[in-house]
């Protein structure tokens, strides 16, 4: 029994990490979005997570060549906008994969908040809802950095939006 | 590629619409990089950097689409780098100075308070990619909004020396908030199809929205007083010169050179 191309195809595409959480895939990331084959050509459809994010270069080139390993003669990446990635899309095995890498995955569903709104954030490592943020922007986009008030360990929390 | 080439943007309504809204973006974002390696604690270090990447990254697509409107071959690079100082037509307020911290964290402030609502509005417009820019740019303008916010109120409500800072950005950067709610006739026929908003629709929520803060921040909120203007038009500052210096100074070195 054989996979169909297409199933092929986003199965290689699916195999690419963000390089930035590298346990992240990018189909649980939700920045995957679509994946046509015509002949021996395939064309991958990509959203980027935020406006400005670095990572979405390294992506593109990296499901070309997954593709090209996988034994497609012909990849291209497009870059979609819409509808505008959130939170909301990634997959709860990705939401669980952050959280055994230490990552706290985003609380709650994205949404508008209010001006001084504050996210309860519970501690990846202990469990502990008592925690607090050290800064709103972290060591990338998408993340900012918190610390837990019961084991005192520091992590980053990846954001609502 | 010619030693030194400019591009001539081609002049329609949208695509000159749309640079704007790409030069207030990328030059916001490279006065915010400006500050990177000299942040005053590592955490704003993190959080200039972060807003910087937002603002470029808006720019980028922006200018990406100005150029298929366009169609003349232009690319993201080509607008932000080949251009004459004129044909950049960003507000006023974002090619202010960096000054201290208080300055360019208030300058935020008030451009935030302003692409917050206004790109929110424009996730309805009727052009189908400028509604998906916003879709992505509302949230990333909120989070500077509340970012920025936060620190108004800690400066203004700080020590003696945060406020006097604080205090001495807000009269220096206020004539330059009347800038972002005017519309030319270019652009009102834009509004009327429903591709652009009428930015004079925002007023009200920058009003409510800097009144609050200002107020809780113990800074007197000023009255109207007299408005520059200028960017939208081509007209700059002084200091827009020294800042494309640098911001071109590879393309005009090594015209043509890529990573």
């Amino acid at each position: 029994m054989s996979d169909s191309p297409r199933q092929r195809a986003w199965a290689a595409a699916a195999s690419v990490c963000d390089p930035e959480i590298p346990v992240l895939s990018i189909a649980d990331l939700g920045v995957l979005r679509d994946v046509q084959v015509t002949d021996d050509a395939v064309e991958v459809t990509i959203t980027p997570t935020y406006s400005g994010c670095p990572a979405m270069n390294m992506i593109g080139l990296e499901v070309e060549t997954a593709l090209l390993r996988a034994g497609f003669a012909k990849a291209a990446v497009r870059t979609v906008l819409s509808p505008a990635w959130t939170t909301d899309w990634m997959t709860e095995e990705g939401r669980e994969k952050l959280r055994a890498y230490g990552i706290a995955p985003p609380a709650g569903p994205a949404g508008r908040r209010a001006l001084f709104g504050q996210d309860v954030v519970a501690c990846p490592r202990c469990g502990a809802r008592n925690t607090e943020r050290i800064a709103e922007f972290g060591s990338t986009s998408c993340k900012a950095l918190w610390r837990c008030n019961a084991c005192r360990e520091p992590f980053d929390y990846f954001k609502c939006h | 590629m010619s030693a030194l080439s400019t591009i001539q943007v081609v002049p329609t309504p949208l695509v000159h619409y749309v640079v704007r809204r790409a030069d207030d973006a990328l030059i916001l974002g490279h006065r915010l990089s400006e500050w990177t390696g000299k942040a005053p604690i590592l955490e704003e270090e993190m959080a200039l950097a972060n807003m910087a990447l937002d603002l470029i990254g808006q720019a980028r697509s922006l200018y990406s689409y100005a150029g298929a409107v366009e169609g003349a071959g232009h690319d993201e690079d080509d607008f932000a780098y080949l251009r004459r100082e004129r044909d950049y037509r960003n507000l006023l307020l974002v090619e202010r100075p960096n000054g201290d911290f208080a300055h360019t964290i208030l300058r935020q402030f008030f451009y935030a308070a302003y692409a917050d609502p206004y790109w929110r509005a424009m996730m309805q417009s009727a052009d189908a990619t400028l509604a998906a820019i916003a879709a992505k740019a509302e949230k990333e303008m909120a989070y500077h909004l509340r970012h920025s916010a936060e620190w108004v109120l800690r400066l203004g409500d700080g020590t003696a020396e945060s406020h006097r800072r604080v205090a001495d950005a807000l009269a220096e950067l206020w004539p330059f908030t009347g800038e972002m709610f005017l519309a030319d006739a270019e652009e009102q026929a834009l509004i009327g199809e429903g591709i652009a908003i009428d930015p004079a629709g925002l007023r009200a929520t920058w009003d409510a929205t800097v009144g609050e803060i200002l107020q809780a921040a113990m800074l007197e909120v000023p009255k109207g007083g007299f408005m520059q203007q200028g960017g939208r038009q081509g007209r700059h500052s002084e200091h827009f010169g020294h800042l494309l210096t640098e911001l071109q100074y590879i393309q005009r070195l090594v015209p043509g050179a890529s990573w």
